[in-house]
């Protein structure tokens, strides 16, 4: 062996590190430091909280005494689904953020499936303009676009929605847009929109034409070709943009506390009061650790999806 | 080019005057073809040369801009794409690499309107698959499958239908060369055993002369010649044909009484009966390299009539086993191929590099090209 290749060989092996150090530095160790955060109890002290993790009487070792506290109040939640006045804040908030989550991700891909077909169907000078419109937003902060539909949404006279309604006459009364449900699905969907049309486009952009012309020569009419060819083998794309929209609109806090006032409790919301104003690190803690458990299996289905597309389209 | 059959009956397929324009860029100028029932066609050319926009417009995947096509009686032009009786074979075969073989091949049946009853789709899918014996596979996805097995699956997808017309784009290119030549007879009896009209795209001129009752050469988005394999290659009719179809010795000249004047060569060229070119008109005349005979000594007038004959010296040899391609570098600095068989020798041994030889042909072997 010459004397270069096992200095190449040294150089790819830490080029391919590169990602595993950039994942254990900044996703394992932080979520091992939340999850030994979840497992403490809380303090008033700074900060304000006890680690699970003692030394040892005789000073030389480490134990692991962990205060599941935390995580029973959200099992007894559970449990106490159907009692009366059964304290479900917790349970609500998942499931608000979950539904919340679910419909962005319906109404995104619904929108931006005719997006991204369109987009790749066009001849490329046109195809560049698009794409450059869909990524566009993200020239300008995002907290600014929320704020944009604040003034869209405003319930009052004031707002531009409600003025243009007023001026043409079509109501009286302002239309109460703002501060809850409808008016957070509206700003998740403009906002995670992008997300969803970009890995649809890349997707049915490599889509083979001749696939699209052989069904057509073998008889079948455009909305059958669409069915059967263009949809299954969008699956991945479709997988891929859902999972872009769903994992980060789960967690979404700035647009369901801008745009949802007080009444929309979701995850992200709950997770900032116990940080926050609740001081109760551990429970916030536990929280977020039951949110990353339950976006675990969507990714895996994704995985497992994309695995197969690889071994079909080699 | 006139549309008529060889047989005289009116032909099955009719391409009238067919013109096929993308803006400014005229890709089909003008095409004329009558296709009998039954034969198998190949269009021949270069990449470019408009063979597949000509098959994409038989299969409505192109509307032609001007001009007719005419399938059995009916105006194709007035049939939806999706009710064509054509149907086709894809270069790369483009199957659907999420189904299975069988449900590629019953794609087409279950477009049917009305609707085939499932065991009657099952069984035409059984059939066809059995015709090229892919039936083992039928639950294979086509990434599971070589290239000649994919290229079997696309023809059963592409015959379950049982079109008027079966047109193959390119069929074999995607095989390896080995394969490829297995391919063409088999997939010539295969087409002949279904009897299905057949016209095949290729710029390939050895599996258009392997598989084609007759060829159409285009260059240029024009048709020049139609003709069966040895017409085309005997008789071109024009020096694209001539050079495109096999190697060929091309001498430039002009037409006159005694023959072909040429400066390569002391005396005229003779040449056999010349129609269609005027005396005194500037000529090619194209001489094939197996024509070319090599002699040490200089040859003599035969029975056959005319002998044209020049010496030179031998350059270059490529020995390829039954013969050997010569090239010979007469006195006005011109090179001739002669592809010489090895036999041609006997005992003797055969010249080689710098050896001074005679290169000649007899008259009727020299094809008089216009230029």
């Amino acid at each position: 062996m010459s004397g270069r290749r096992p200095f190449m060989l040294r150089g790819r092996f830490w080029v391919g590190m590169l990602p595993w150090a950039w994942l254990l530095l900044f996703f394992l160790l932080p979520f091992a430091l939340i999850v030994n955060v979840s497992l403490s109890t809380a303090d008033l002290a700074i900060p304000p909280y006890v680690s699970p993790l003692h030394a040892t009487e005789d000073g030389h070792g480490v134990e692991l005494v962990p205060d599941l506290s935390s995580f029973r109040r959200l099992a007894d939640e559970l449990g106490s689904i159907g009692e009366d006045g059964a304290d479900l804040l917790y349970l609500q908030a998942y499931g608000n953020s979950l539904l919340l989550a679910t419909l962005t991700t319906l109404c995104c891909l619904l929108i931006g499936y005719p997006f991204a077909y369109h987009i790749a169907r066009s001849r490329e000078s046109v195809r560049n303009v698009l794409l450059m419109m869909v990524m566009l937003p993200f020239w300008t902060s995002f907290l600014l676009r929320v704020y944009a539909w604040m003034g869209l949404l405003d319930s009052s006279e004031v707002g531009l929605i409600n003025q243009l309604l007023l001026g043409l006459g079509i109501i009286d009364t302002p239309l109460p847009l703002l501060y809850n449900t409808g008016a957070v699905l509206t700003g998740m969907i403009y906002s995670y929109l992008p997300f969803m049309v970009l890995p649809l486009y890349a997707n049915l952009v490599k889509l083979d034409q001749r696939l699209l012309e052989a069904a057509s020569d073998l008889g079948a009419r455009p909305i059958t070709t669409f069915l059967s060819v263009t949809l299954p083998l969008s699956r991945n794309g479709i997988i891929a943009g859902a999972m872009m929209v769903f994992i980060p609109a789960v967690g979404e806090f700035v647009i369901p506390d801008l745009l949802g006032g007080g009444d929309v409790q979701m995850i992200g919301r709950n997770i900032w009061d116990d940080f926050g104003p609740n001081q109760d690190w551990p429970m916030a803690a536990a929280v977020a650790v039951v949110m990353v458990l339950l976006l675990i299996a969507p990714i895996v289905v994704f995985n497992r999806s994309s695995r197969r597309e690889a071994e079909e389209q080699p | 080019m006139e549309a008529q059959q060889p047989g005289g009956e009116a032909p099955y397929l009719r391409i009238e005057s067919v013109n096929k324009r993308f803006g400014d860029n005229h890709v089909v100028r003008d095409v004329s073809l009558g296709i009998a029932r039954k034969e198998i066609f190949a269009l021949l050319g270069s990449s470019g040369c408009g063979k597949s926009t000509l098959l994409r417009m038989l299969a409505g995947l192109e509307t032609p801009s001007t001009g007719r096509i005419v399938l059995d009686g009916e105006d194709l032009a007035t049939v939806q794409p999706h009710r064509r009786p054509t149907n086709m074979m894809f270069q790369s075969y483009a199957l659907f690499p999420h189904l299975t073989v069988e449900d590629n091949v019953a794609f087409g049946l279950r477009q049917e309107r009305p609707k085939l009853a499932r065991d009657a789709i099952a069984a035409r899918v059984g059939r066809m698959l059995d015709l090229v014996q892919m039936q083992r596979y039928a639950r294979r996805k086509p990434h599971e499958l070589s290239g000649g097995q994919q290229q079997r699956v696309a023809l059963a997808r592409s015959l379950a239908k049982e079109p008027k017309l079966l047109l193959l784009d390119e069929p074999l290119a995607a095989l390896d060369k080995k394969i490829r030549q297995e391919t063409q007879l088999e997939l010539v009896h295969l087409i002949e055993r279904v009897g299905v009209t057949c016209i095949i795209v290729t710029h390939d001129q050895e599996e258009a002369m392997t598989m084609a009752d007759r060829i159409g050469v285009m260059s240029d988005g024009v048709l020049l010649q139609v003709g069966t394999p040895d017409e085309i290659y005997e008789h071109p009719n024009c020096r694209f044909t001539a050079e495109f179809i096999g190697e060929t010795n091309m001498f430039n000249g002009r037409l006159e009484s005694r023959g072909v004047v040429c400066p390569d060569f002391p005396t005229p060229i003779a040449i056999g009966p010349a129609a269609g070119v005027s005396q005194g008109s500037e000529v090619s005349v194209s001489v094939r390299p197996e024509r070319v005979l090599l002699s040490r000594e200089q040859p003599e007038n035969g029975e056959g009539g005319f002998i044209n004959r020049a010496a030179g010296e031998v350059t270059d040899i490529a020995y390829l086993g039954s013969y050997s391609i010569y090239h010979v570098r007469l006195a006005s600095g011109r090179n001739v191929t002669a592809s010489v068989p090895s036999a041609r020798w006997g005992d003797a041994a055969p010249p080689t590099w710098g050896d001074p030889v005679w290169v000649s042909w007899k008259a009727p072997a020299g094809v008089v090209l216009s230029r």
